[in-house]
C-alpha cells in the first residue's frame, strides 16, 4: 500500500520532450512508472523514444489514454497554465516539478485546481516515489526501498539524504513525498499526514520541515488531534539568519514568525519525535517500529 | 528583491497615490541644494535595503539647508546593519495630524494576497499584531476579482470614522493594489499612511519587495536593482547562478539543495561550529559552478575550512569533483578543505579526488565534525 500513486498510475508529462522533462521520463519509464502519454504543444502525432505517444494538448492526452496523473516539467512562466490545464482536463493528481513558479501565479492556480477536485503537489518540489510501484518526479530511484515508513518534506536532497540513510539502514518507505519549498503549494503537511494515518501499510511517518511560515506547527497540532501513528520531525535551517529567503522561496524568518526554534517546540508539544540531526531519524523510527 | 524607498514610492505615484515629493541625493552638496528648493523643513532619509533606519540614526529632520547639508554628511556613508548608506532621500516634512499602516502581503494559509491595515501605525506592524490584534483588520483577496470597492471602503472606514477620509483611503489602498499586482511584489506597505491637520490623506512611506520569481518576465523590475546595496559576494554568486548567503562563521559551506545546504549549516552548529555561508549550487552542477562557488567562499577572510556536501541525485558527484580539481589547480587553497560526496557516479569522483591528492568521505556527520575541527585548529595556529 501506499499514498497517491501505485500500480494503478497512468501517468502524463508535460513537457516530455524537453531537456529536463526528458532525462525523467526515461528514468521514471525505467523504474517502472506507467508513462501513457506526453504533451507538447506543436508535436502531437510524434511519440517519444518511439514508445509513448505524444499530443497536443492535455485535454487529447487524457481522451486517448485515460491518464490519471501528471507530471510538469515546463518552464517558470508557463507552469500555472500548466497546471491549470491539467486540472481542467479531469486529471486527478498534478505534480509540477518546475521551480520559480511566481507567487501570485499560485495565488490564481490554487483555488483553481482545488474547484476541478484535482490534488496539486508542488511546484518546486522533486515529487514522489512509492517504492518498487511507481515514481512520479525526480526522487531518484536507487535510494529507497519499500517498507513500513510513510516520508513527507519540504526539501529536495534532504529529503534524499534521510531516505538514503534509512534504506541503508534496513528502514524501507511506503511513499516519499515531496511538498516543495514554495510559500504557495498545493499539498501541505496535513494532507500527506491524513494520507499516511489511512494507509494500512504506513506505520510510521517521518516529517522534514523547514524555517518559514506556520505549515509544521499546524501539522504538529494535526498529529496530537489526530493521529494515532508515530511521527518524528526535523527542521532545516535552525542557524538561519532572520529575513533572508534560503535558497527556497518559503525557507524564510519573517519578523518572528517561522523560526526553527517554534517549530520544534510545537513538534516537542505533540509528543512527536524530534530529529536533532538528519541521522537521528534512523534510531528514532526505528524505536517506534519496535514498539508495534 | 529589495528596492529602494524612492523607487517604491516613484511606482507609487504611476499608480496615481499621493505620495509626498522627493528627490535623491549622493552627496552632501547635492542634499542642500535639494533643502533650498523645498524650503522649509526637510526629511533625508537614508537609502538601505534594512528595517529600523529611524532607529539606526538614518532618517532626521532639517530646519534649514545647511542642517540638511551636515545631516546629509553623517548619513552618507554610515552602515545600517552592515550596508552602507549611498544615497539619501529629501523630501519636505509633512505636517501630520495621525498615523495608520496598510499593507498586502502573501498569506501563506489562506493562500491569497492579504491586506492588512491598521490606525496604529508608524510603529512596527509585527508588534501591534502581537499586543492589539484588535487593531489590525486583515482582508484577503479572491484572485478572481481583485479588490472589490466596497471591501477597499470597509478598510477606509476601519481607518477613519469621517467619510472624506475612509473615501481618500479606498482609493489609495485601490491603488497600492494595482501598484502591488503590476510589480509582481510579494509585499507592498505605507507606513505610515497619514492624515494631515488639513484632513488630506497622504502615503507618507514606500516599501516594495519584489517576487524573485516575476524578475524574469519583468525587465522594469529587474533593472531597479541596485548591486552598490548588497553584499558585495551574494552579487558575485547571483551572477553565478548560485544561491549565496553570507554569515559571520568560519566553516565555508558549499552544498547541493536548499534544504540539504540549511540542515549542512545546522550540523556545523551541532558539532560546535560556526557557518561562514549558505550556499546552494544547485540540481544540474557542472563544473563551472564549483569553480565559482570555490572562488566566492575563499575570498571572505574569515573562511579558516571548506566543507563541500554533495548528495548526488541528479547533480553528479563527478562533476562536483572535476569542478574542485580544476578551480584549486587554478588558485592552491590556503585552507583545509572537507569533500564529502555520495550518490551519482561517487566511484569516479573519489578517483578523480584522490588521483589529484584529495581525500573524499562519504559520510555526512564526520565530514562535519572535521571541517569544524579543522577552522578550530586554523584558528588557534
Amino acid at each position: 500500500m501506499s499514498i497517491f500513486i501505485d500500480k494503478n498510475t497512468k501517468l502524463l508529462v508535460q513537457g516530455i520532450t524537453g531537456r529536463d522533462g526528458s532525462f525523467h521520463t526515461k528514468q521514471m519509464i525505467e523504474y517502472g512508472t506507467n508513462v501513457v502519454a506526453g504533451v507538447t504543444p506543436g508535436k502531437g502525432g510524434q511519440t517519444f523514444e518511439g514508445t509513448v505517444p505524444i499530443y497536443d494538448t492535455v485535454a487529447d492526452a487524457v481522451k486517448a489514454t485515460g491518464a490519471n496523473t501528471a507530471v510538469i516539467y515546463v518552464p517558470p512562466p508557463f507552469a500555472a497554465d500548466a497546471m491549470m490545464e491539467a486540472a481542467e482536463a479531469g486529471i486527478a493528481l498534478v505534480v509540477c516539478i518546475t521551480e520559480g513558479v511566481p507567487v501570485l501565479d499560485m495565488t490564481r492556480v490554487y483555488p483553481f485546481v482545488k474547484e476541478k477536485g484535482a490534488r496539486l503537489i508542488g511546484p518546486n518540489c522533486p515529487g514522489l516515489i512509492t517504492p518498487g510501484a511507481s515514481k512520479v518526479g525526480i526522487i531518484p530511484g536507487r535510494i529507497c526501498a519499500a517498507g513500513p515508513v510513510g516520508v513527507v518534506s519540504r526539501s529536495g536532497t534532504l529529503t534524499y539524504e534521510i531516505v538514503y540513510q534509512l534504506t541503508r539502514a534496513g528502514i524501507g518507505q511506503t511513499t516519499c513525498v515531496g511538498i516543495g519549498g514554495d510559500p504557495i503549494n498545493g499539498t501541505n503537511f496535513i494532507d500527506c499526514l491524513a494520507a499516511y494515518e489511512k494507509d494500512p501499510a504506513t506505520k510510521a511517518v517521518a516529517l522534514m520541515g523547514e524555517i518559514g511560515g506556520t505549515d509544521e506547527q499546524e501539522a504538529a497540532r494535526f498529529v496530537k488531534e489526530h493521529m494515532t501513528k508515530p511521527v518524528v520531525g526535523f527542521i532545516a535551517g535552525q542557524t538561519a539568519p532572520p529575513g533572508r529567503r534560503m535558497g527556497h522561496a518559503g525557507a524564510i524568518i519573517s519578523g518572528s514568525a517561522g523560526t526553527a526554534a517554534e517549530k520544534l517546540e510545537a513538534f516537542r508539544a505533540a509528543g512527536m519525535g524530534v530529529a536533532q540531526r538528519p541521522i537521528d531519524f534512523v534510531s528514532l523510527i526505528r524505536e517506534r517500529l519496535a514498539k508495534q | 528583491m529589495n528596492i529602494h524607498e524612492y523607487q517604491a514610492k516613484e511606482i507609487f505615484r504611476r499608480h496615481g497615490m499621493p505620495v509626498p515629493p522627493g528627490e535623491i541625493a549622493t552627496t552632501p552638496q547635492r542634499v542642500e541644494e535639494i533643502a533650498q528648493q523645498y524650503g522649509g523643513t526637510v526629511v533625508v532619509k537614508a537609502q538601505v535595503h534594512a528595517g529600523g533606519r529611524g532607529k539606526a540614526g538614518g532618517v532626521k529632520l532639517a530646519k534649514t539647508p545647511a542642517e540638511a547639508r551636515e545631516l546629509a554628511t553623517k548619513i552618507l556613508g554610515m552602515k545600517i546593519k552592515g550596508l552602507t548608506v549611498h544615497t539619501v532621500l529629501v523630501t519636505p516634512a509633512a505636517e501630520i495630524a495621525t498615523e495608520a499602516y496598510a499593507g498586502i502581503i502573501i498569506d501563506r494559509a489562506s493562500k491569497r494576497a492579504v491586506f492588512m491595515v491598521s490606525p496604529a501605525g508608524g510603529i512596527d506592524i509585527e508588534e501591534v499584531a502581537a499586543k492589539t490584534p484588535e487593531k489590525i483588520m486583515r482582508l484577503p483577496v479572491d484572485p478572481r476579482y481583485g479588490l472589490l470597492p466596497f471591501e477597499a471602503l470597509q478598510m477606509g472606514f476601519f481607518l477613519y470614522r469621517d467619510v472624506k477620509q475612509a473615501r481618500a483611503a479606498a482609493k489609495i489602498l485601490q491603488q497600492l493594489w494595482s501598484a502591488f499586482l503590476a510589480s509582481g511584489a510579494s509585499l507592498a506597505e505605507v507606513n505610515p499612511l497619514v492624515t494631515t491637520p488639513a484632513g488630506e490623506v497622504l502615503a507618507l512611506d514606500a516599501k516594495l519587495v519584489v517576487d524573485d520569481n516575476e524578475l524574469d518576465r519583468r525587465a522594469d523590475m529587474a533593472a531597479l536593482r541596485d548591486e552598490t546595496a548588497e553584499e558585495p559576494s551574494e552579487v558575485s554568486a547571483r551572477n553565478a547562478n548560485l544561491t549565496f548567503i553570507k554569515l559571520d562563521g568560519d566553516v565555508g559551506c558549499v552544498v547541493n539543495g536548499a534544504g540539504l545546504a540549511m540542515a549542512t549549516m545546522d550540523l556545523v552548529k551541532y558539532y560546535g561550529g560556526e557557518p561562514a555561508n549558505f550556499l546552494d549550487i544547485g540540481g544540474s552542477s557542472n563544473p563551472e559552478k564549483v569553480v565559482n562557488a570555490l572562488r566566492i567562499i575563499t575570498s571572505d577572510p574569515n573562511v579558516k575550512a571548506i566543507l563541500f556536501n554533495i548528495f548526488g541525485g541528479i547533480t553528479r558527484t563527478d562533476d562536483v569533483a572535476n569542478g574542485i580539481v580544476t578551480a584549486t589547480k587554478a588558485n592552491p587553497l590556503k585552507v583545509p578543505i572537507v569533500i564529502r560526496l555520495t550518490g551519482t557516479n561517487e566511484e569516479i569522483a573519489v578517483k578523480i579526488l584522490t588521483e589529484n591528492g584529495f581525500s573524499a568521505m562519504t559520510d555526512m556527520d564526520e565530514a562535519v565534525q572535521r571541517a569544524v575541527k579543522l577552522a578550530k585548529g586554523g584558528a588557534t595556529a
